[in-house]
Order: C-alpha cells, then structure tokens, then sequence
C-alpha cells in the first residue's frame, strides 16, 4: 500500500514518473511494445499501427481542446493537409520519409494558422466554427486542385523507405509509427511541466487573469493551436504511409468529431487520457463491426455493411453525450480510481 | 458589360428566399441561445428531422398533407424537449464548452439515425406546395421558394409577436436576461428552458420541411445549418434581428456567388463572410459585447 | 528604478471612464508614492474596482492618463503591463481551478520566464534548469513566507476562501512586481485571517520592496496600514492625504453615513424613545 512518497530534491518531484513502481511498469510496457509484433498476427498489427496513430492525432487534439479549452472540428483537414503533403513529396521527390513527416506538420501547422489567425481574437466558439469551415475549404481544395492532389481520385503513396529498406506492411510500419507516436506523447506531456503547458491551461481556466500574469491570450492561443496542427499533420503523414492511399473523402468532418470524442472520453487535460481514449475510440468500430455480424440481420432484411457506417456515427456521438454528462473526466479518471483502489488497499478510498 | 437586371433581379429573389429560410432556423439558434446559452451546433440536423419525419409521416405511412404536417411538428416539439432534459439540462453548471461539445455529439447521432433509418440517398418529399411559376415582372421565382419564404415570413411574425405578447414569451425573455432574477420572481426556469427548446425544434421542423420540398432531403442536409451559424454570428448570437438581417444578406451573397461564380463556390462565399466579420465585427452587426465583471 | 514626476511610482490624471451612460470614474487623479501602501476606499460603487481595471488594462478610460514609473501606459496591453511589473489580485478570487497551488504560483512567475514552445516539447536541459530554479525559489522565498507549503500540491478548489486568497497573493508575488494592487485582501476573513494578511502585506513591503495599492472597506487594517488613502464617491476622488486626516473629514463622513445634519438626527432619534402613554398604566 503506497499512501506516499518521500522525495528528495525539486527535480525528482517534478518527474514524469516519479516512484519505482510506476517505472517498473514503464520497463514492462516497453518490452510488452516490443514483443507484440512478433507475437500477433496481421490484423492485430493493423489495429496496433492505426491506434498508434490515433495516439499521436488525439494528443495533439487534447493540447488544443483537453487542455487550452479551445474546441476544434478540424482535426481531420490538418490531417488531409499533413497526409497530402507527405503523399505529394513522395511521390514527386522520393524525399526521407522523416522529412516528409515534418514537412507535413509544418504544412498543417501553417494552415492551422491561418485559421486561427481571425477565430482566436474573441470567444473558443468561433474557432469551432471556423475550423469546420477549414475542413469544408480543405475538401474543396482536395477535389479541385488536380494537377497536385489528383482530384477525387487521389493520390497512391509508395511505401516509405528508411535506411534502403521499403515499409509495406504492417510489421515493418509498427517499428517505426509506435516510437514516433511515443515521442509525440512524451513532448506533449513535457509541455506541461513548463510555463508554455501552464500558460495554455490558464487560458482554459480563466484567461482573464492570465491575462493579468502577462499571458498574451493571442499569442498563446495561436501556439496551441499551432503545435496541435502540426501533431495532426505528422499523423496524417502517418496515415498516408500507412494506408497508403489518400483522397479527399479520406478526411471527412466525422473524422474530427471521432478525434473529439477520443479526447472527451479519453480525458480532456490528461496524456493518459489521450493514450486510452483513443485506444477506446479504435476497437470500438472493430468490436461493432463483430457485434453487427453477429446479429440476424438478413432476418429483418437488413445488410451488415450498410448499417455499420451509420451506427459507427451514432456510436461516436453518443460517447461524446454520455461521457460529458456521466464522466467528464474520462476514462483517465476511471483509471484513477482504480489505481486509488490499490493503492489505499485494505483501506476503502 | 450589359448587366441583365431583370436576371439579376431574379437571382436576388431566389437568394432573398433562401435567406428567410436561413432568418427562420436562425431564430430558431437564437431562441436557444438566448434562453439556455448553448450554442447548438445541430440546428441544421435538428431541420433535416424535421424534414425525415415529415417524409416518414407523408411518404412512409401515407398520412395526408394536413395530418403529416403538424404530426411532424409535434415530434419535432417533442424531440426538442427529450434533448433538453437528457442532454442540456445536466450540463447546466458545465462551462459553456462543455455544452456545446454535447450539441457536436447530437449533431452526429442523429446524422447516423437518419442514414441508419432512410440511408444516406437523397430522397424527394411528396409536393404539397402550388407548382405554378410566380411571375414578378420579367423575373421568374421558383414557386416552392416563393412559398417557402412566405411561410417563413409568417412563422417569424407568429413567433416574434406571440413572445412579445403572451405570458411564456416575456418569462423566455426574463429568462434570457437574467436566470436568478427570473427565478425569484417565480418564473419556472426549467420549464422555461423545455419551451425554447421545443419551439426551436418546431421552428427547425418547418425549415426543413420546406428545404426539403425545395431540394430533396438527405443525410447531409445538415450543411445548410453550417451557413446558418454564420448567419447568426453576422447578426449577433443573442439578436433575433440580426438572425433576420443575417439571413437575408447570406441568402443574397450565396445566390449572388453561385450563379455568377459557380456554384460549388457558394460555400467559399459564405465563410470568406465569417472570416470578414470575425476581423471586422467579431461580435456580429447587433450582438451584444458581453463586459466581464471582474 | 525609474520614477517620473516627483518621483511617484503610479500616476493616475483625470480618469473618466463611461460605460453607455454610466460615468464610473470622472476625473479620479491620485498618485503612488514608491515603497508605500496605498488605500482606496469608498462606499459600494464608489468606483474602487474600476479603478483597479482601468490600471490594469481591461478598461479603456475615455480620458485621463496612467504613469507607470514616469512612463504611460495607456497603450500597454494587460499582459504588457505584468511585464512591467503590476500585479493584481482580484476581490472574487481568480486563481485558475484546474491545478494546484504550486502550478498557480508558478504562472505567476510565466512573464519573466523564457522556456519557449520548442524548448517545452524536448525539455531541454535549459528549460529543465529554468524550472527548477523557478521552484526553488518559489519554495524558499514565497511559499515559506507566506507559510502556505503544508497545501502546496492541493488543488486550488479544495482550499478554504482565506488559504485561496493567500495563494492569489502569493501568486501575485511570484511576478516580482513593482507594484501590487491588491483587491480587497480581506475580504470575507476573520479577525485572525485578516491580521495574518496585514502582517504579510506590511512584510510584503517591508523585505522585498514592493509598493502596494489596495481597495479595502475594512476601516481598521486601511488606517493602520496606509500611508495615503484616496477616498472615491460617484467615481470622484473627494479626499485624499493622511488616514487621520481622511477619517477627520467631514465629507468623508457624509459618503458613508449619508447627509443630514448629525444633531438633528440625534435630536429626533431622543424624541422617538421618549414614552409617550404610561405603559405600566395600560399592562
């Protein structure tokens, strides 16, 4: 039972992980990491890569949302920008496949400002709004400049290449999304042991009196945002070597909104909050998918196929209602709990 | 350039249509907004159920016209008040975000019910308006639209007049002003935030019935919603007449671009309108600029 | 340290502030001398906090001027003017829910703190090195000071009103002002709180050098505390100077008592007590 823990100097109190406990299923989850792809089979392996990327996209995400308070319906077209991007260089230039993912981010990154630019200047509602007129603008954009996006036909991605050796399946793509998605989380996280992560939480708090601290509510915003664009465009970089195919139906506004309720039922402000709403909002879909094959349909005259796009929509916009009215703090919260159980255990919490 | 004023003047018409239509689901965003504060992001899928269960009503039970109708404006009442009790309501003491995060989840659900139950085709919704072409001088106006803008007209009136005038529309508008104060004088407050909600909803319900009559129906009929929220953010998101003033310019700007630009350019049209109004206006033409007290 | 006319810290001239039709503050003129504590007080809606929020920045005056340290400031944002060194705390209390006292404390440092976004995300061996110094002197000097370390890491929404009002101070301290504006610093305390927040402020003054202004209504801790107190009515100054000679004018006492002639009242008030009927008669 571990009611505290004693430390002995500022630095070691301001750790990410901060007890030998906590590190030691650090060491575990590593290496379970690194066993998995040689233990699972393809379609696992799939799942892996797709929640990985996930990871990365919802982080960035709850930057924005989770912890600066701003509402956002556009993740999904930073994602296109960042995945066009990384398609466009690939195919025309060849160039490191490294490269290509930071030049997507920055692709987004700048677009993002753009967008922020006008919405950031008075309330967090007209950035949602403006954001889904990125994604509108965004498709339009896609569709319609053929000669660079290939139309509604879209772009065929070749496999990444790094160090000579071609990405084209899920096994070699694991070693490769996984570390990236982990170094994404961990900046994030270190965000917020400094005064930029302070100064975006002030803003959701009470930007008044952050404000009143010297915190420029544009300027912060504007990073926030920022930084939150750039992490969607090296995830839509991710996407387009892993799906290797982007069009732009690829990025539809429902995309944005399963980002939002990853975010929501992950836990808005919370790294772990990311990491387990966006696993969560992943297998959902697969566990449908089983649960609609399951079901006599062909009996009611119905077809497995069809209906599972629309439930998928239903699904996602009912975990956001009821995770913001029964646990708004999210699955981070229920971790939490547990973790308090054990912790305090004999004791009750 | 030898301008076609009688086309000009046609298009005008047909853009001034469309915008009572925006006037009439923008009254209905701001009848929320006012009376419960959210920013409901769903309006333009609370319209397309309006519109769904009319054609379930019409075309899908067969009632006739004069039934289906106010049946479908029932429903819509009553589904407005289910969702102010289950969802607005619990998320009363939440930060205004929170609120409008439960709308973006709405706005999903129902888009999937509606592909789930009719599936994402366009679907066509029986005619009940007259089919004759309305002929104003040289200039030629789409029947439906013509009609659509006059029963907008009138259910704005209606509603205007009916909430200046009767006891629920002066308690929706102390309401509006100040919660506490309105609930001390007796008001009930809740039953204040059902009545908002469900005029909203039938409102929406008729703006969908007659988007749809005028353009078929489908699961992404929430698009129109989407210029409906810069229509309200042009007027002011707590001002009725900017809701008004709003929609009619939009309609106009959005008629203006699509034929003289193209129309797949309509949309560029109407955000480049967000965008100058945020830089220039960011309260909109008549919304009041909340002071903080600190 | 750079001073202007006559050496004062603050300078406020003819202050007007309208809101619609409301004159808040008409031609409100005081000075703030370096190294004092000042007090404005004034019935409600004297205009106090208003004041507060035009020096602060999130008002613009329709006319007047503000010299901070012989310089206006009339064109400086609210985040600019924290940089200048103003700090303020707020009568309802400001601080930011979502994280502790630390976390909050630390915000205050944020304008004289470098780390930027680049140097966040890789935790750089600078930014590592500016946050540990940032929390060792926030332990040493501030939380120690105003003995708060045993709520250190408790979230802010869990503290008592006086501990918040504490932490909104400490706060405030964090950004090395020049000058503090305090909001009714006690506001809501008991008389042990409130002496506690007397001797910190006068602490305050005293070993770091930190001249103060606050609005405050309670009379003790303004006159043994002040140097100068400026009295507002209607948004007007209608006295300033020594609390002694404040409290000695009449007009002072006419603000808050009301008009009337003070022996009339008295004279009345003599004449409703006296018994009219014999009640031992009646019972």
């Amino acid at each position: 039972m571990r009611i505290g823990s004693a430390k002995e100097s500022y630095a070691a109190d301001t750790a990410l992980f901060d007890s030998p406990t906590q590190r030691t299923w650090l060491v575990v989850f590593a290496v379970a990491l690194c066993l998995f792809p040689f233990v699972a089979d393809d379609y696992w392996l799939y799942l892996a890569c797709l929640v990985a990327i996930n990871v990365a996209s919802t982080s960035g995400l709850n930057i924005l949302t989770g912890y600066t308070g701003l509402v956002s319906l556009g993740q999904s077209a930073f994602m296109g920008l960042g995945a066009y991007t990384v398609a466009i260089l690939q195919i025309r230039w060849g160039t490191p496949f490294l490269l290509n993912l930071l030049a997507g981010g920055f692709v987004a990154m700048l677009a993002g400002m753009l967008v922020g630019l006008p919405s950031l200047r008075v309330k967090g509602l007209y950035l949602a709004i403006a954001t889904i007129a990125a994604g509108v603008i965004a498709h339009f954009l896609f569709s319609h400049f053929t000669s660079l996006t290939g139309g509604s036909s879209g772009l065929t991605v070749p496999p990444a290449k790094l160090f000579g050796l071609e990405l084209d399946d899920s096994f070699k793509l694991y070693w490769v999304i996984v570390p990236i998605t982990g170094l994404m989380l961990l900046g994030a996280a270190n965000l917020f042991r400094t005064r930029i992560g302070r100064a975006f939480i002030a803003i959701r708090d009470r930007d008044i009196s952050a404000e009143v601290l010297g915190i420029s509510l544009l300027h912060y915003k504007l990073m926030s945002f920022a930084i939150s664009s750039f992490y969607a465009g090296v995830a839509g970089g991710l996407f387009a070597y892993f799906f290797r195919a982007v069009t732009p139906e690829s990025f539809p506004l429902v995309m944005s909104i399963f980002f939002l309720a990853a975010v929501i039922v992950g836990g808005m402000g919370s790294i772990l909050g990311s990491v387990l709403g966006a696993a969560f909002m992943t297998l959902v879909p697969e566990l449908l998918k089983l649960l609609v094959g399951w079901l006599p349909l062909e009996a009611f005259g119905g077809n497995a196929a069809l209906i599972l796009s629309p439930v998928r929509t239903i699904v996602f916009g009912l975990m956001i209602v009821l995770f913001l009215i029964f646990e708004p703090l999210g699955l981070a919260e229920m971790w939490r709990r547990v973790r308090r159980v054990f912790h305090l255990w004999p004791f009750r919490t | 350039m030898n301008i076609d004023w009688w086309l000009l003047f046609e298009i005008s018409l047909a853009g001034l249509g469309t915008g009572g239509l925006y006037a009439l689901t923008g009254l209905a965003f701001v009848m929320i907004y006012k009376a419960t504060r959210v920013v409901n992001i769903a309006i333009g899928e609370m319209l397309m159920i309006g519109a769904y269960i009319f054609f379930a009503f019409s075309a899908g039970m067969g009632l006739p016209i004069w039934l289906a109708i106010p049946g479908a404006l029932l429903v819509c009442g009553a589904f407005g008040a289910l969702v102010e009790r289950t969802m607005i309501r619990p998320m009363l003491g939440e930060s205004p975000i929170s609120s409008f995060m439960v709308t973006v989840g709405l706005s999903s659900i129902l888009v999937g019910v509606v592909e789930l139950v009719w599936t994402a085709d366009q679907q066509r919704l029986p005619e009940f308006l007259p089919t004759k072409p309305i002929e104003i001088g040289q200039a030629f106006v789409s029947p439906k639209i013509f009609y659509g803008f006059w029963i907008a007209v009138l259910l704005i009136t209606t509603v205007l007049l009916v909430f200046r005038f009767w006891r629920g529309g002066v308690a929706l508008r102390a309401t509006a002003s100040d919660q506490a104060a309105a609930y001390s004088m007796g008001i009930n407050v809740p039953r204040v935030f059902s009545l908002a909600w469900v005029v909203a909803a039938m409102i929406a319900g008729v703006a969908g019935i007659v988007v749809g009559s005028i353009g078929g129906i489908s699961s992404a009929m929430g698009i129109f919603g989407l210029s409906v929220l810069v229509v309200v953010i042009f007027g002011g998101l707590d001002s009725v007449l900017g809701a008004l003033v709003g929609g009619l310019f939009v309609g106009l700007v959005e008629a203006l671009t699509g034929f003289y630009i193209g129309g797949e350019y309509k949309i560029l049209a109407t955000f480049t309108l967000l965008v100058l109004i945020l830089v220039v206006r960011p309260y909109g033409l008549f919304g009041t600029h909340e002071i903080e007290r600190l | 340290m750079k001073t202007g006319v006559a050496g004062t810290l603050l300078e406020v001239q003819d202050l007007t502030l309208t809101f619609g039709g409301v004159k808040a503050l008409r031609g409100v003129s005081f000075s703030v001398q370096p190294g004092s504590v000042t007090s404005v007080i004034g019935p409600n809606g004297a205009g106090k906090t208003s004041v507060f929020n035009t020096i602060s920045g999130f008002y613009r005056p329709s006319a007047g001027s503000i010299h901070f340290q012989g310089e206006s400031i009339s064109n400086v944002t609210p985040p600019k003017r924290a940089a200048l060194g103003l700090a303020r705390t707020f009568q309802n209390i400001a601080l930011f829910r979502g994280m502790t006292v630390l976390d909050n404390i630390k915000l205050g440092r944020h304008c004289h703190l470098r780390t930027g976004p680049l140097a966040a995300l890789f935790y750089t061996p600078a930014a590592r090195r500016e946050e540990d110094a940032l929390r060792q002197e926030i332990e040493e000097r501030i939380i120690d000071f105003l003995e708060i370390d045993h709520i250190r890491k408790a979230p802010v929404a869990s503290l008592s009103y006086g501990l918040q009002k504490r932490v909104e101070l400490a706060r405030a301290l964090a950004m090395r002002p020049k000058l503090l504006l305090l909001d009714e610093p006690v506001a809501g305390m008991n008389r042990e709180e409130t002496e506690d927040m007397a001797r910190f402020i006068l602490e305050v003054r005293r070993e770091w050098g930190i001249t103060v202004l606050m609005v405050e209504h309670d009379m003790g801790m303004v006159m043994d505390l002040s140097d100068h107190v400026v009295v507002l009515n209607f948004g007007q100054v209608i006295a300033q100077g020594l609390p002694t000679e404040v409290q000695a004018n009449p007009e002072v006492v006419k603000a808050y008592l009301g008009s009337g002639n003070i022996e009339a009242l008295r004279a009345r008030f003599k004449q409703a007590v006296r018994p009219t009927v014999n009640t031992r008669a009646v019972a």
